[in-house]
This record gives structure tokens, sequence and C-alpha cells, in this order.
């Protein structure tokens, strides 16, 4: 018969060992929040998503002036503009830039007279933002070509988004270090408990005790949902008010953030369970963690990975976690949070049923 | 439900692949008594008394511990019985006052740590974390928590194992408290001033088997040489007395002389064929074998500090290196 009563005192133990642990502190709340930080100012905070062009103008007419006052509008693209006495391309190369735009002398006066002219535009073919200098150079080329003699486009383009919201890295990266937390945590600490406690024998010591192991699972479980849900409390936030970022909250997040730690509790469990000692345990904890900390979308969106291991990642338990929370948090999309949901939810009934029968507090 | 004899073992077995760590042991406990396994490390002490606690499977052989065959009803046994096992460890961040409301919230009693920590001399470190605790206080630490469920039959495996004097002797106080308090202790140790202060009953063990049980002076009775006269004399004293009479007697080569008290009149006859001989003597005194003579003789070797064994030779020649 399940206790409620002795769950709840293994917890209060438990927690508190916890938390007189810096390094667990560190890492099951602090470290997290440190890597949406770094990230985050990385990609977001002193990042506009505008890519670098430097702009050398041998005319200084009217047309060009006009022409380079357009591309900053774009958007796309933030103009730095160097002196019309520079080695242009000496100078990329000393500021580790490939992109560049070289507008010739007379361009102004050739426009005006209807002179073809020839605009160079520097760029290495590998590199995605040279494609959007290149593109957006070429667009605003026939927009004044268009000019030039009067005519007016016939296709024009309304720019949208599926989302109401623009999604931005940091809005990814809010779910994805969510699910690195709701993995790292239960996983790391319970594949190295579960060993630990066999090698000193502390499972004994608890097997003369009423407590059962189911109940010593259940509170471990119930310790890092707890632990996993104040850190994902604490990411929300840093992400929003730090970043702003967009997320949306749900009642839809609960599952997860009740399934995920008895999932990752419950391998953990399971990998200590059948590892000899505590040095195979964490070598084969860490086998499983690291690919998984990587591959499922935790740093960045899986659609971004060759199509192998995108197939890969379809069989992480923690894809599903994360790709639930983005459903719900980014794109409010609960038909796809549906079948996220029930794939986890037979995982972590899988796992934790295993770890639980073949989890021993006595030997044979 | 009836249990008079608290803990009956018979005829049990337990091998690890060849290892027969426990050989076929029988033996009873009665109700009130301290009782000793003693014996060497490896003589299968740990597993015996981990096969009464339901810690290990026994693989053949009978075991009531309290009327429960400890495996198979393991989990209500425990309820009922106290124990430390070997190496006692608990949660490096928990205080003896947390780990005793931890224990007691699992029994579901409620206790007075104040009275446990006292009772054991925990006192002065009942606020200090686990990790930060000696070897004797984590030992402390055990026995308090083994008292939590106020249990009749309590189990210490090897409780003062590497502790020093005083430590040592301070878990003898607590024993002999529960001795006075009519529970009844199973305990393992190797050894035999602890085995001789605190049990009623000894069995030692080596091997696997039990090689004699009883009171330590029934165990001496039965195995030990008996009451002998030593004197100290020279050889001609020696082949006088046993020219004369038919004495059964030894003499050690350089000055001691033992005569085996077997009939009464024999330390008369003795003395007056010494007063006889007119040679000189001196240091006569009766003596019997101690419990430490006939463990030597039953296990062929003493044990050291460690448990484990050494043999006189292998200890006279570690005497030899030191002295070079």
């Amino acid at each position: 018969m399940v206790s409620m009563r002795r769950i709840i005192s293994d917890l209060r133990v438990f927690g508190r060992g916890y938390l007189r642990n810096a390094a667990g502190l560190f890492f099951g709340l602090i470290f997290p929040v440190v890597l949406i930080l770094i990230f985050g100012a990385i990609f977001s905070g002193g990042f506009s998503g505008r890519i670098t062009a430097y702009v050398q103008n041998q005319d200084n007419g009217p047309v060009s002036i006009a022409f380079i006052d357009q591309l900053n509008r774009t958007g796309a693209v933030s103009v730095v503009l160097i002196s019309p006495s520079e080695d242009f391309s000496q100078y990329l190369s000393t500021h580790s830039s490939s992109d560049g735009i070289v507008f010739p002398a007379n361009f102004s006066a050739d426009y005006n007279a209807g002179n073809p002219i020839n605009l160079t535009v520097f760029g290495n073919p590998s590199q995605t933002s040279s494609a959007v200098v290149s593109g957006t150079v070429a667009g605003l080329a026939n927009w004044f070509n268009l000019q030039r003699y009067g005519g007016s486009p016939i296709i024009g383009i309304t720019q949208t988004t599926a989302q109401a919201q623009v999604t931005e890295y940091i809005d990814f990266l809010v779910p994805g270090l969510i699910g690195f937390s709701i993995l790292t945590s239960p996983m790391f600490s319970l594949v190295n408990i579960s060993s630990e406690y066999k090698r000193i024998k502390l499972f004994k010591q608890l097997s003369l005790t009423p407590l059962t192991k189911i109940e010593w699972l259940a509170s471990k479980v119930l310790f890092y949902i707890l632990l996993s849900s104040a850190s994902f409390l604490l990411m929300v936030a840093v992400g929003v008010f730090a970043f702003g970022a967009h997320i949306v909250l749900s009642l839809w997040l609960i599952p997860f953030l009740i399934l995920g730690p008895m999932l990752f509790a419950s391998l953990g469990m399971l990998v200590g369970t059948i590892s000899k000692n505590t040095e195979t345990a964490s070598v084969v904890g860490n086998l499983i963690t690291f690919p998984m900390m990587f591959l499922s979308g935790t740093f960045f969106p899986i659609s971004l990975m060759p199509t192998y291991l995108q197939y890969f990642a379809h069989v992480l338990p923690l894809f599903y976690i994360i790709d639930g929370l983005n459903g719900v948090m980014i794109y409010a999309n609960y038909t796809q949070t549906a079948i996220d949901l029930a794939v986890v939810t037979a995982i972590t009934v899988i796992f934790f049923v295993a770890a639980a029968r073949l989890f021993k507090w006595r030997e044979d | 439900m009836d249990w008079l004899i608290p803990v009956e073992v018979s005829s049990v077995k337990k091998s690890y692949g060849e290892i027969k760590a426990v050989d076929g042991v029988s033996f009873s406990v009665n109700e009130g008594e301290v009782f000793a396994l003693l014996g060497p490390n490896g003589a299968g002490k740990t597993t015996l008394i981990e096969i009464m606690e339901g810690l290990r499977k026994r693989d053949e052989g009978d075991v009531k511990v309290l009327g429960l065959d400890p495996w198979a009803n393991g989990y209500l046994l425990h309820q009922k019985i106290g124990v430390i096992p070997q190496d006692f460890t608990f949660f490096d961040k928990a205080t003896p006052r947390e780990a005793l409301k931890y224990y007691a919230n699992l029994f579901g009693v409620s206790v007075d740590a104040d009275a446990i920590v006292r009772e054991v001399v925990l006192d002065d470190s009942a606020n200090v974390r686990f990790e930060n605790l000696s070897g004797g206080q984590k030992q402390k630490m055990g026995l308090a928590l083994s008292l939590v469920n106020s249990a009749d039959l309590l189990f210490l495996d090897e409780p003062t194992t590497g502790l020093d004097p005083t430590a040592r002797r301070a878990i003898w106080d607590v024993i002999k408290g529960l001795r006075s308090k009519d529970k009844t202790v199973i305990l393992t140790t190797h050894y035999l001033d602890e085995a001789e202060q605190l049990s009623d009953r000894v069995a030692i063990m080596n091997h696997g088997h039990i090689v004699a049980m009883g009171t330590p002076d029934e165990i001496i009775e039965a195995y030990g040489s008996g009451e002998r006269l030593e004197i100290h004399g020279t050889k001609e004293l020696a082949d006088y007395i046993k020219a004369n009479t038919k004495l059964k007697m030894w003499f050690n080569g350089r000055d001691l002389i033992s005569i085996a008290m077997i009939q009464k009149g024999d330390a008369l006859l003795a003395l007056t064929t010494i007063e006889e001989s007119g040679l000189e003597w001196r240091e006569l005194h009766t003596r019997r074998d101690s419990l430490d003579d006939v463990f030597v003789k039953l296990v062929s070797g003493r044990i050291d500090e460690k448990g484990e064994i050494r043999t006189e030779n292998a200890d006279n020649s570690l005497h030899d290196q030191r002295r070079r």
C-alpha cells in the first residue's frame, strides 16, 4: 500500500539534501538560466537580424544615395559606408566580411541618361548572408529600372507570417532549454544516486524501513517535477523579461512538466539499476543523455538538421517533449501537441514500470 | 503470535558461486539473550545475519525470525526488528536528528529524538550532517535509528568495527543498556573482548561453520585444556615430578612446567612432590584457558584489528620483521 506520508517524508529529506548541495542547485536551477542568457544574448539580444553590407559609393550622386537609402530601409541589410579611396576587396578581408556593394562613378548620371550600369556585389556563395544581400540588391535594382521608364509593378507582395507573432530565436530557445532541464536534472541525478546508493548499500538500509521502492521512486519523481516547474518559471521569466520572448502559456504545459521529469527520472533509474557499477552507469547515462541533449531541438529547431538526423531525433523521447512544448508555447498547435503528449505518456509509463520492476532493494 | 524463541536457524546454507559462505548452520536465540557471532572476516557472519534480517536469500535450510520467514516476509519483519547493517551509511546532508524524524515518519511512530540521541551519547552532534560525523558517531547514529521502532529484537552487524576504544566502549554501554531492558540482541564481531563482555552466548564461526557455541564458560570448558597448575622451575624438577607421579604434565623446554588438574588431590600431590624434590621453584599459580586460547585453537590463528586471521607463525614472522 502506497503511503503519502512516507513519500512526503522521503521527499522532505531528499529535497533538503538537494538544497544543501550547491552543485545540484546550480545545475538544476541556475545552469539552464545561464544557457538562456548566453544563447539569448548571442542570437537575439545584440543581433538585429540584419546583415552588415559594406558599401563603397564612388558616385555620390542623388540616385546612388537614394538607392543606398532604400537598401537600408529594407530591414534585411544594414549599410556601412566606406571611403571611395579604400581598396574594397582588401577592406572586406581585413574586416572578415564577404558582403559588399560597389556603386561605380557616374552611377546617377548614367541612370538618368539611360546608359547600362554595372553594380558590383561582393559575396560568398556558400553563405546565406550573401544570398540575402544580392537578392535584396537585385530586387531594388529592378525597382529602380522600372522607375526609370515610368512603369509600375504588376505583381505586388504582401509579407505576413502564419503565426500571430513573428518567431525569433529566443522563442525556440526557451522551450528547448526547458526541455533540456527536464532531461538533465532528473536523468543525471537518478543515474548517479541509483548506482551510488546501490554501491554504498543505502538501498539495503532503506529496505529495513517501511518505505517501499515505489514510494522512494515516487518521491524522486515528485521532487523533479517540483524542480522542473521552478526551473520552468524561472526560464520563462528570463526569456520574457530579458529578451522579450513571445511565449504562450497554457494548461497544456502541465502534463509535459509532470510526465517529462517522470520519464527521465525513470530512465535514469533504469540505467543505474542495470549497470554493474557507478562508472558504467555514468558512461551509459552520458551515452543516452548527450545525443538527446543536442539532437532533440534543444538549442535549434530540428528542421535545420540533415534529414537522417531528423529521423534520428524522432526516436529520442526528449524530441516529443520539446516538440510538444513548441506546439504549445510558439504555435499554439494543439493537434500536434496532443500527439506528442500521447507519445510521451506511453514512453513514460513504459520506463516507469520497467524501472520500478527491475530496481531491487535487496540482493538475492 | 507465539514466538517464545525469537530466532531459529536450521541447516542454513548460502553459496556465492564456488564459495560456501554459510555451510549448514543451526542455532536458536532465546528471548532476552545477547547472542554473538564471533569469527574472522570471511567466516560467513554477515551473510548469516543478513539472512536472518531478510536482506539476503538463503539457498537451503529454514529460518524463522519472530515466527516469520525473513526473506518471504521481509517487509513485515522489518517493522518489528531493529538493524544496523555493516558499514552503516546515510544521506550525506542529513543530521542525526533529521534522520530520526525521517525514520519515525516512515515507521509511523512518534519518537523523542532528544532521548534517543542521549541514549546513544550523540546529543552533542545531533545537528551535525552525516558527512561531517566521525566513524564512531556514524555508528551511534545507526544504533539510534535501529531504536526508532522500539523493536524487541535487534541485529547489530559489526557495530564497533574500526572504532577507537572510547567510541567502542560507548556503544558497548548502549548494548548493555538494551540487555538490561530484556531486548534480544544478535551481533556479529571479530573482537573477542566484545563477545566476552556483551554476550550471554557466543557462536564461533569459521569457514561457514559454527565451530563452537555456548556461554564463554561452556566453550572454554568444552574446548579448553581445563584447570592446570603452572610453576616456574628447571628441567630437573620436571623430570623429578614425571618420575615420581603419574600426573599429566608438560615442560616448555625452558622454565615452565604445566600440570593438569584432573582428579581431586592432584594439586596436593603435585605440591608435595615439588617440596620433596628440594629443587628451586617460583611463581606457582593455577590457570585455565581463556576464550582467546580456545579461539586460537578453534580457528587455528588469532584475529587482528581488521578481522583478518593471523596464524601464530605468520604472527611471529611479522614481529621479526618489525624488530629488524
